[in-house]
């Protein structure tokens, strides 16, 4: 008797699904309209918006410096980044100098909030792929963080920390020695975590050659950050068009190599953010040899009027590119304030890539596109 | 050819718009402006768009930042457009009457305007013709109005909910 299946004989039909916006591996209240043939993604289309706070319209209505708080909770995983996007922003519309100590402790909260916010990426993303031990090591390294971040700030998410022309306090007698310890602490942690889980066979198998991105649609669907360079791009805004005291660090761009499969892959965003994590490190370490002492804050009045005008500044965060366009018409407030955000930009593309996937590599591409809704819905 | 020779500044790519384009190319916004704006008719957007991007001295192949403004007289759209290759950056906007703000959709130029446009739509109600795709985005699909407008009235409540 022979044992195949005629597959013509079974019907098949369409079904729509809907994944989230309660889901525990959409990152947030994210809704995918999924509509499927078996397990074979047709057709999968975001739903976003559960989250809008109307941020934009907001600022319109505060002062400059009032808005920053609100830059908090754009990208929460990432606010410091957030803030000091935001004051740069301010800053070159209205021409305002930052002493230079400033500039290099945004730098220094930066990139360790780089380091904690690639954690989390690296951390959920495991979980999500049904491996669960690494994401207890990734919160463990960012409690630290989080703890250095509280002793100069008082916050541990959303710390409010950046101020138009500098930030709110010194830092603490010996900070800067805890964030040395706390690097030679993680670095070798990097280590531990590809021996972890990096090249873990299922691990590897669940993302190699998944939901390949070319480095041309990368470009034209507006993607940036880790998502651009695991296509092998190697752009960043740090280097590229450098901006606050980056020129002075030396570190490299990291850049996905196909190396478990395709340019471009699942698993090339993902290893793209772990090789982050080393040179965020390196500037860490420079940043804190070459501190200078001086002020911390720029003589800025809590209310001021920049002149009429527009700008548009960008910063590298680690979810990428976050752009403020900001139009002053001369009052204390902004006449306008875009937010240009990365996951946002990044949603567009999703559908395009997830066609023909499995459902269960929705998730995969979820993961290592890395996104926040906060940041989405804005 | 070092990279600093093929680097154009707003100037010259609003002067080789101009000589291309004619009268749909405005003026350049210049002081005060952080990158400069081309400033183009709403009718050419298209095609400037197209020549942007596929020109083989302007190569704006990444849109960065597309934005609608309510200016209170009249309503505007801007693009921020950079070139990963010769890294030049420029600003290129187009002013809409209040009535009947519509122009040409450029998600055919960059795929990453579809997204970027929704949101225009959404908060301004700027009508993007011959768009893929033009649905609200962040608001609920029977959201009265389009807040971001300067002249926008908050509705007293929604779905029985006090606003």
């Amino acid at each position: 008797m022979s044992a195949t299946i005629d597959q013509t004989a079974l019907p098949t039909q369409e079904m729509t699904l809907n994944m989230g916006p309660q889901h525990p591996s959409t990152h947030g209240v994210l809704r995918v309209i999924l509509r499927t043939d078996g397990e074979v993604v047709v057709n999968a289309r975001p739903d976003v918006g559960y989250l809008h706070r109307g941020l934009q319209k907001i600022a319109e209505r505060n002062p400059y410096g009032s808005f920053m708080p609100f830059t908090d909770r754009l990208d929460y995983l990432a606010s410091m980044n957030c803030n000091a996007a935001y004051a740069w922003a301010v800053e070159k519309l209205a021409g305002i100098e930052v002493p230079e100590r400033a500039e290099f402790i945004r730098v220094i909260v930066c990139e360790l909030n780089r380091i904690s916010s690639h954690l989390i990426s690296f951390g959920s993303f495991t979980a999500d792929m049904g491996a669960f031990t690494p994401f207890l090591y990734a919160i463990r390294e960012r409690e630290r963080v989080n703890d250095l971040f509280e002793e100069i700030c008082g916050n541990r998410l959303t710390y409010n920390y950046c101020r138009i022309g500098g930030v709110s306090a010194d830092l603490t007698d010996g900070w800067l020695g805890k964030v040395k310890e706390f690097l030679d602490y993680f670095e070798p942690k990097i280590d531990e975590y590809n021996n972890l889980i990096t090249y873990n066979k299922i691990f590897v198998g669940r993302l190699a050659n998944v939901a390949v991105v070319s480095p041309e649609d990368c470009v034209a669907y507006g993607l940036t950050g880790p998502n651009l360079r695991g296509s092998g791009v190697a752009f960043d805004l740090r280097k590229d068009e450098p901006y606050s005291v980056y020129p002075k660090f030396d570190f490299n761009v990291c850049v996905g190599r196909g190396e478990k499969g395709q340019l471009g892959d699942c698993f090339d965003r993902y290893i793209v953010r772990i090789d982050e994590m080393r040179e965020s490190v390196k500037i860490l370490r420079q940043a804190i040899a070459m501190i200078p002492d001086g002020p911390v804050i720029a003589k800025v009045p809590r209310v001021f009027k920049p002149a009429a005008g527009e700008c548009y500044f960008r910063a590298e965060n680690p979810r990428g590119e976050t752009g403020f366009y900001l139009i002053s018409d001369g009052s204390a407030n902004p006449y306008r304030c875009q937010i240009r955000t990365p996951s946002y930009v990044t949603m567009n593309i999703f559908e395009k890539v997830t066609e023909g996937l499995m459902i269960a590599d929705i998730v995969a591409v979820i993961g290592s596109f890395d996104i926040i809704l906060p940041e989405i819905d804005r | 050819m070092s990279l600093k020779d093929i680097h154009l500044d707003a100037k010259a790519i609003f002067q080789s718009l101009k000589t291309r384009f004619g009268d749909a190319v405005v003026e350049l916004q210049e002081t005060g402006f952080n990158p400069a704006f081309v400033v183009v008719s709403p009718s050419a957007i298209l095609a400037v768009s197209r020549f942007l991007r596929d020109d083989s001295s302007m190569k704006f192949d990444s849109l960065m930042c597309l934005s609608g403004v309510d200016y209170k007289d009249n309503m505007a759209v801007a693009y921020h457009l950079h070139s990963m290759s010769l890294k030049h950056i420029v600003g290129v906007k187009t002013f809409l009457p209040k009535d009947d703000p519509r122009l040409d959709s450029v998600d055919s130029v960059w795929p990453a305007a579809n997204f970027m446009e929704r949101e225009a739509y959404d908060m301004f109600g700027i009508n993007f013709v011959g768009s893929i795709d033009l649905r609200r985005i962040l608001l609920p699909e029977d959201w009265p109005g389009h807040p971001m407008r300067k002249d926008y009235v908050y509705p007293e409540s929604y779905h029985g909910v006090k606003v």
